[in-house]
């Protein structure tokens, strides 16, 4: 049985799995997760603040934009997906995909049942 | 040698043949190393025993079902026992046989050896599923044993919730138990496949196996938790009366409809997915000819997956959803009987101008493409909004799932483990008595499932023992057919196990197929290749495989 | 000559000497690197973390549907809850996801003092919020509002005569109250089922940190779990304004 000689990238890894793309395992500082903590802490502070005014039918629309807001970057910092492959940010783009497929078809059934009366 | 071999079987010179001498089988000793092992070759084995055990529990209810259904009279059991054997024989065979049937065994033994890996990602949480599985067998045995539960599989409110006062919660929970051991073998089965490929096996030269359990364990992780809430919330509401899916305190019961089904209906494509993998395994060697359009299948697999999710509301049509809602749905569903179309095109021109024979795993792939055709199609008819009106609820449905799921699903499952039992066990079966235990199986399947088709047709309902004397004619057929259809199974439980200690020598590559999985011995070793593999050839590359064994020494002496 | 399946030297050798990777005696065998080992690891623990966005999922669509159809009986029962001590849990759990990162980070540099220290920060302020979890569910159960047999609605009906300047709701309407607080029940009640699930493992891990198990490069475990931790976070983000601030305005419309 021959054996390969070893090019310059370690043996033949055409699937590249030994080194998924090349990760350096950045790592984040500390001085970015307080950055990061901080500006949680104020979104918390602003949407307590925000459901005390009367924005109508903006209070839930601001209170999960802030919320999702929060989440991201939850999930890119403290999670470290920002320095993650492009496999895992896509994993987590699909995992919330799937989460809006379930609400929006579902919300489809309900919506349409009785136009008028939603 | 004279004129061409009726078989591509090539088996060793059983005079001398030996099996190796080091395996995964004999590899450690004692039941303790089976049931603490990490091997996924042997976690195959344990569930392809579990399995087997359910499957004829399953198929026991199914007789009794076709027992009382003999005469028009509900006059073998009462109503509710009957709904307990159709709610049993349901969710046996749904959670406890088919969800796990290629993916656990097959799918477990082969995809490491197939894409050149020594394991999968995670062994222990692949053990740990096995025991999953086997907890939620064992719940769902204990909730029989206490009396059953007759709310159909489709545990639908609020007659589960709130009607009923039998064992739902301990089924729910035998239920949700499976589940996670469902969801962990398609976690591990994406982390594998993705991230263990040996060297230059890229995604387009792995088998078509492979990526249909990939796309079936996409389906597994982000279905089955769904199904999972849903249960919970039909416990609590009998638990606490908690009132999500009771329409006096506010709740709505349809809203447990759309999370069951939501899981429900890309649990059909989980339990098909790996069978269709195997179909293309064994269409490819037994016609000695690459599957024609090979990327077309593989993103198939993909697509069935992806639009899988998007069509759930057909099972509701009738029961209150939004007519708007029903029509969307209804256009999704047509949509994806184009995937499958795909698949079954490019096996017939796989088969084409190819070499084929007729070995046992091919008569199991004919039956397949015939009765999943059939099966599929009425599928379509079931999708669209107006037949479905008057289909559904009837024994139309039945007809056409068993024709998917049986002479589909079983088939090519079936197919599959006599592919692989050669390289599984290193043994052979008896050829001329499974061939005939194939064509009892298929004439079986036909005499029992196609009089449910007319007698859906003609109105006959689901889940009831009694009907008009009108429709006994057909049930007799039927009835009929399940006989010669449980012998059919029965024969392969009985060869199989005789050839593990008196059938033929094997050897490493007895049909002469391609794949890396034939290219070592049979059964393997534990670390499944000596020296890990580099994939330097594309999927099913008959003339690598004849360069290859021009060389090969066969003969001692 | 025809190369059958060529194959490849010993892979440990060949990737020590082309990487600068860390060789961790945790170097399971099937992996051929200990990089692969831990980039397998990350994406198991994502899939499962998917796993887990479905099943709350199916919970947050009911919060939806009846949010929607039973919207002042959602906004009176929301109104019981604590704004502070919701506020104070949500700012809590996320300086306990912050030590959590924190604890990543010392693994990753190796300080195995620091680590130790910020994952008991990390079990105390997940404690702790448990802890607030505990008084609001045990005041619930005082005024009568676990919904179930002993469901009280008389302070929806009549708020007046319990010194609430909330709408007064109709009985039926009130009675849907209990929707509210069945969903603030199983949500935060799988929450911190979750949470309490989590802290066991936090238990587990400081033991192992205490022994210098993460002090020499492998890190998978802090860093997965750390996953883990920081989605159950991002679920009670969610949690605290739908179910505390649903219409916090005084109630002049």
């Amino acid at each position: 049985m021959a054996h390969e000689d070893q090019p310059e990238q370690h043996y033949n890894d055409a699937a590249n799995v030994t080194n998924p793309e090349h990760a350096s395992h950045h790592i984040v500082s500390p001085a970015q997760y307080a950055v990061v903590f901080a500006t949680l802490l104020a979104c918390t502070a602003l949407t307590v603040f925000a459901a005390d005014i009367n924005l109508g039918v903006f209070n839930p629309i601001i209170a999960l934009a802030i919320a999702s807001f929060k989440g991201v970057i939850v999930i890119l910092f403290f999670m470290h997906v920002k320095y993650q492959s492009k496999l895992i940010k896509v994993t987590v783009g699909a995992g919330f995909f799937m989460f809006l497929v379930l609400v929006t078809m579902t919300l489809s059934d309900y919506i349409s049942r009785a136009w008028g009366l939603w | 040698m004279s004129a061409p071999s009726p078989t591509i079987l090539n088996l060793p010179d059983q005079s001398t043949a030996q099996l190796p001498r080091r395996n995964f089988i004999n590899a450690e000793h004692g039941l303790l190393s089976w049931l603490f092992t990490s091997d996924h070759k042997r976690i195959a084995i344990l569930y392809l025993i579990s399995i087997t055990f359910f499957f004829f529990i399953g198929g026991a209810f199914a007789g009794l079902i076709r027992l009382e259904l003999l005469t028009p009279q509900p006059d073998l059991v009462s109503s509710d026992t009957y709904n307990k054997f159709f709610t049993m024989h349901g969710i046996i065979m749904i959670f406890l046989f088919l969800v796990p049937s290629v993916p656990a065994t097959l799918g477990n033994f082969l995809i490491p050896m197939m894409i050149g890996a020594r394991d999968l990602a995670f062994p222990k949480i692949n053990l740990l599923s096995w025991y999953l599985y086997v907890i939620g067998g064992t719940l769902t045995l204990t909730a029989l044993v206490l009396g059953g539960v007759d709310t159909g599989w489709t545990f639908t409110a609020p007659l589960s919730t709130h009607y009923l006062n039998t064992h739902v919660i301990t089924t729910a929970s035998a239920i949700f138990v499976a589940g996670f051991s469902s969801i962990f073998t398609g976690l591990n089965f994406i982390v594998t496949i993705h991230r263990m490929r040996c060297p230059g096996m890229t995604w387009f030269r792995m088998p078509l196996f492979v990526w249909a359990h990939y796309a079936a364990s996409i389906l597994m992780v982000l279905g089955t938790p769904v199904v999972a809430i849903a249960l919970v919330l039909v416990i609590l509401e009998r638990l606490v009366g908690i009132g999500v899916f009771d329409p006096t305190k506010g709740g709505d019961p349809l809203l447990f409809q759309h999370l069951f089904w939501f899981y429900s209906h890309p649990a059909v494509y989980i339990m098909i997915l790996p069978g269709m993998g195997v179909i293309s395994e064994v269409v490819s060697t037994f016609s000695r000819k690459r599957i024609f359009g090979y990327t077309a299948v593989a993103f198939s697999s993909v697509a069935i997956a992806l639009f899988g999710f998007f069509v759930w509301e057909h099972h509701m049509f009738i029961m209150g959803v939004s007519n708007y809602s029903a029509l969307i749905f209804s256009l999704l569903t047509m949509l994806v009987a184009v995937p499958s179309a795909i698949k079954i095109f490019n096996w017939c021109f796989t088969l084409q101008q190819g070499s084929i024979t007729f070995e046992t795993p091919m008569l199991y792939a004919f039956g397949f493409m015939g009765l999943f055709t059939i099966g599929g199609l009425t599928g379509v008819f079931l999708g669209s909004l107006g037949m479905d009106i008057q289909l559904t609820e009837t024994y139309f449905i039945v007809a056409h799932f068993h024709f998917v799921m049986v002479g589909g699903m079983l088939m090519a499952f079936l197919a599959g483990v006599h592919f692989w039992w050669p390289k599984m066990t290193g043994r052979m079966y008896p050829e001329s008595l499974s061939k005939l235990a194939a064509v009892v199986t298929f004439i079986g399947f036909i005499l029992t499932f196609m009089p449910q088709f007319v007698l859906g047709y003609l109105g006959m309902p689901r889940r009831y023992h009694a009907y008009p004397p009108e429709f006994q004619v057909l049930n007799v057929l039927s009835t009929a057919g399940a006989t010669i259809l449980g012998i059919g199974y029965l024969m392969p439980m009985i060869y199989l196990a005789w050839s593990l200690k008196y059938g033929a020598i094997a050897g490493d590559n007895p049909w002469q197929a391609t794949g890396l999985e034939w290219q070592t011995q049979s059964p393997p070793l534990t670390e499944n290749f000596i020296e890990i593999p580099i994939m330097d050839h594309e999927a099913y590359d008959y003339d690598w495989l004849e360069h290859k064994t021009a060389d090969e020494v066969t003969h001692v002496g | 000559m025809d190369s059958a399946i060529a194959t490849t030297q010993a892979e440990h050798g060949i990737a020590e000497q082309q990487h600068e990777h860390v060789s961790v005696p945790q170097h399971r065998h099937h992996f051929a690197t200990p990089e692969q080992q831990r980039e397998a690891g990350s994406f198991g623990m994502w899939l499962f973390l998917l796993t887990e966005i479905m099943f709350f999922g199916g919970l947050f669509f009911a919060y939806l549907l009846f949010r929607n159809w039973y919207y002042d009986a959602f906004v009176t029962a929301s109104n019981q809850l604590s704004v502070p001590l919701g506020a104070a849990n949500t700012a809590i759990l996320i300086t306990s996801g912050f030590f959590m990162a924190l604890a990543v980070w010392a693994a990753e540099v190796r300080k195995q003092t620091l680590l130790v220290l910020f994952l008991i920060l990390t079990t105390l302020l997940g404690f702790a919020f448990l802890g607030i979890k505990a008084d609001e569910y045990h005041e619930k159960y005082e005024k009568h509002h676990i919904p179930g047999a002993s469901f009280d609605t008389s302070q929806f009906i009549n708020p007046a005569a319990y010194g609430l300047s909330e709408k007064p709701l109709a009985p039926d309407a009130a009675q849907k109250t209990q929707l509210f607080f069945f969903l603030y029940f199983a949500m935060t009640g799988m929450h911190a089922l979750h949470m309490v699930l989590g802290l066991g493992i936090l238990f587990w891990l400081m033991i192992r940190a205490q022994r210098g198990d993460f002090s020499s490069g492998y890190v998978a475990p802090i860093e997965n779990f750390g996953l883990y931790w920081h989605f159950v976070d991002i679920v009670w983000i969610f949690l605290f304004p739908l179910l505390y601030l649903i219409n916090r305005h005084p109630l002049a419309h």
